[in-house]
């Protein structure tokens, strides 16, 4: 059976550049870069390497403004939990949105648990906060704001730009969670007045496992795990140098022209998935809408009066990996919160919506084949009930 | 002759050994096997652990070793609306409801069926000990699992031709030991897995303090019937007729015998006791009985036939003669042989030889044609 992969929001697949990269980098390289000899200095030079070339992408002033980390989860967990503790003498008010990633919302949660007041802006149906719900939220205790770059359910991309001069204003500091938007859309934390920016390399063709936090240099937090005193004491553990290299070499395949080629290319994708299901004649909805500034990977679809799991258990018996949000520990799939903060909790759409994401492998022909599966097993379920 | 590839067998895999064993040898047989877990019941802790978490666990392992697609499906709803409401309804009216013959009629072979068949299957296949057989006319009959132990008819007396009609039950040829074997030889993670025991959504909890926490229990007077006040009871839902434990009440009647629930009167909110396993009062010779369901057609019988009977799960056979009203809508049931603590909302399943003939809801038992005291 053809098994085509459209849940690239969730994890890529790593290309043939960053697996040679990685298995070279093991295969000659495996010492400690914290270490003083001959081995300690082969594999710090790479990590060098590897940070300034990490750094540029994102426009920082110094290489050392970047720190690696474990992946997305980390980097929010760092920038949130060790910003509140570190400024806690400063006010205990931090302000997000409710459509973050879990990593966010349940750092929020844990802060809540210690004392410290979370408010959580609402989203539009586009998936979006304004920015006067933002203004109305500052207060002189705020010390930290933290608005996701792009949404991962629904591609929405909130006005980094514009918050990041609002913020600026303040004295809070302002984390954007870029996971979802690194590799596909320009970033500049200096234009944009970043303190703290968390990305995964897993999203962009690069390694599990891996990611950075990029804080700029007036951000001083203590590394969140406790340890040795690696990447300048910012953050305890042994570096992996095969996968940072590796994670290098991601970001290198994504220059500026070839964001651009890949967002044009996924919008296509989306242009094809809605005229082509039309076509069909099926009946659906795109969430949030379908806009040339959004995150292009994603897209999410109301599959009217068509539950999610069956549709996903049969895109997959069908040979089609596709998403409808976070599943539960017992497989089951969880009611989507990025849906209900858009479209409220009583919406028929958190129960029959359907997510799908493009990766660099996907083709025109693996549209057209999503698109007669999804055709079948609508008009099936449909003509059943 | 269809090759077994092409047949699709839709699992419900529970993450016990039974099903596992299911799911075992069909994928053995050669058909297209998907495993799904079904989610009933949203028992998520304060600690935010979800207990449906080692079963789910299990049917991964499980399903991973054997090589078949497995997905979780979610019905709570159905669950809630179609088994708890009833459940809670029925305690509520004094009567002891019996959910898994609801989850079979209304989840299992309703919700989970529907949904099998959105996905393409020719057949769902479950671990229940239990046997089905078609006649030369089509219809099927269900018949007791090989295991005397374990069989699970009782279970499945109240579905219908349309529901059984599509359903594989793998293992009921089999004893359990056997089937343990299997999964053993087979290296399956359940091999050793103990037996889910009370009702599904209860667990290991304690039934009562369960029970409390949606319906409210209002204490009032243990008596016998001869009027003498024995203590207090905690809500009457909370005994059934013929229980022992939980009284509280020492020897201290005419005799040392122990005491056990006799009756019960909701008007009142009394709680009958009575001394000795065979007080009189828990004798019943006829009962009635309506929700009537019949698996395989039993018009040739006539509305009044002899056959055997179950009151409950696990018990032995007793002769009985039914009589059916002319629609099918009330049952007299008379015993050959009196039976000690019939229950109203337990299910009377009747058999003829091996054969699960179907079943009715209890209403009412009755001793020489007076009614027993037991809601």
């Amino acid at each position: 059976m053809r098994h085509i992969y459209l849940d690239n929001a969730a994890t890529t697949p790593m290309v043939a550049p960053v697996i040679k990269t990685m298995t070279e980098t093991m295969s000659n390289v495996f010492g400690n870069a914290s270490s003083t000899h001959f081995h300690g200095r082969q594999a710090r030079a790479i990590l060098d390497d590897s940070r300034h070339l990490i750094a540029r992408s994102i426009n920082a002033k110094k290489d050392d403004e970047i720190v690696f980390t474990s992946g997305g989860t980390e980097s929010d967990n760092t920038a949130i939990i060790e910003t509140a503790l570190a400024r806690q003498s400063e006010g205990k008010h931090l302000v997000t949105t409710a459509i973050e990633h879990e990593a966010v919302l349940k750092s929020m949660k844990y802060l809540e648990s210690l004392g410290f007041e979370v408010t959580y802006l609402p989203v539009d149906q586009r998936g979006l906060i304004r920015l006067t719900d933002l203004k109305n939220a500052l207060r002189p205790d705020t010390i930290l704001v933290s608005v996701m770059t792009g949404n991962n359910e629904v591609g929405s991309r909130m006005p980094i730009h514009e918050i990041g001069e609002l913020v600026e204003q303040t004295t809070a500091w302002f984390h954007t969670d870029a996971v979802q938007a690194y590799g596909l859309i320009d970033l500049d934390v200096q234009a944009d007045k970043i303190d703290l920016l968390s990305t995964s390399a897993h999203k962009l063709n690069g390694p599990k496992f891996l990611g950075f936090l990029y804080r700029s240099e007036k951000v001083k937090i203590p590394s969140l795990l406790k340890g040795g005193d690696q990447e300048l004491k910012r953050r305890a553990g042994t570096e992996n140098i095969p996968a940072i290299a590796g994670f290098a070499k991601a970001v290198e395949l994504v220059n500026v022209d070839e964001k651009k080629i890949r967002q044009k290319k996924y919008y296509e994708f989306k242009q094809q998935i809605v005229k082509g299901l039309q076509m069909a004649g099926i009946e659906f909805e795109v969430n949030g809408e379908i806009i040339k500034n959004n995150l292009q990977h994603v897209i999410n679809i109301w599959f009217k009066g068509c539950k999610r799991d069956a549709l996903l258990t049969n895109l997959d018996l069908n040979g089609i990996s596709a998403s409808a949000g976070s599943a539960c520990t017992a497989g089951s799939v969880e009611p989507s919160h990025v849906l209900t903060a858009m479209y409220g909790a009583n919406s028929p759409r958190i129960e029959e919506s359907l997510r799908f994401s493009f990766g660099v492998e996907n083709t025109v022909e693996d549209i057209d084949y999503l698109i007669a599966q999804l055709t079948k097993i609508i008009k099936k379920s449909r003509g059943n009930s | 002759m269809k090759d077994n590839s092409q047949i699709r067998v839709v699992v419900g895999m529970s993450g016990g050994v039974d099903s596992s064993v299911v799911a075992y040898l069909l994928k053995k047989q050669g058909y297209d096997v998907v495993g799904v877990f079904m989610k009933n019941w949203d028992d998520t802790n304060d600690s935010g652990v979800c207990t449906a978490t080692e079963d789910y666990e299990d049917v991964a392992k499980v399903a991973n070793k054997i090589g078949v697609p497995y997905y979780s499906v979610n019905f709570e709803k159905e669950y809630w609306d179609g088994v708890f409401k009833y459940f809670l309804d029925e305690y509520q009216n004094g009567r002891t409801p019996n959910p898994d013959v609801m989850c079979n009629k209304e989840v299992k072979f309703k919700a989970f069926l529907d949904y099998a068949m959105k996905l393409d299957a020719d057949y769902i296949a479950m671990g229940h000990y239990a046997q089905v057989r078609r006649d030369t006319e089509g219809h099927v009959h269900l018949l007791r699992g090989a295991d005397a132990n374990k069989d699970q008819t009782y279970f499945l007396s109240q579905l219908s031709q349309e529901q059984l009609d599509k359903a594989m039950f793998p293992i009921g040829n089999l004893e359990k030991p056997e089937v343990r074997r299997i999964a053993e030889e087979a290296g399956l993670a359940t091999a050793k897995k103990k037996d889910s025991t009370g009702v599904c959504f209860i667990g290991e909890r304690n039934f009562s303090k369960f029970l409390n926490e949606f319906l409210p229990a209002k204490s009032g007077k243990m008596k016998t019937f001869a009027g003498e006040i024995k203590g207090e009871h905690y809500g009457l839902m909370n005994y059934t007729i013929g229980q022992r434990k939980g009284l509280g009440i020492g020897g201290d009647g005419q005799s040392n015998d122990p005491w056990f629930v006799v009756g019960k009167d909701l008007s009142t909110n009394t709680l009958y006791v009575g001394q000795g396993y065979h007080n009189e009062h828990l004798y019943a010779d006829s009962l009635d009985g309506s929700k009537i369901s019949f698996i395989a057609p039993i018009e040739e019988r006539g509305l009044e036939f002899h056959c055997t009977a179950k009151f409950r799960y696990r018990q032995k056979d007793t002769g009985v003669t039914v009589f059916l009203n002319e629609d099918y809508t009330k049952v007299r049931v008379e015993f050959d042989e009196p039976v000690r603590a019939i229950t109203p909302g337990q299910e009377v399943v009747f058999y003829d030889g091996a054969e699960c003939l179907g079943s009715a809801t209890i209403d009412c038992a009755y001793q020489k044609e007076k009614v027993l005291q037991y809601v």
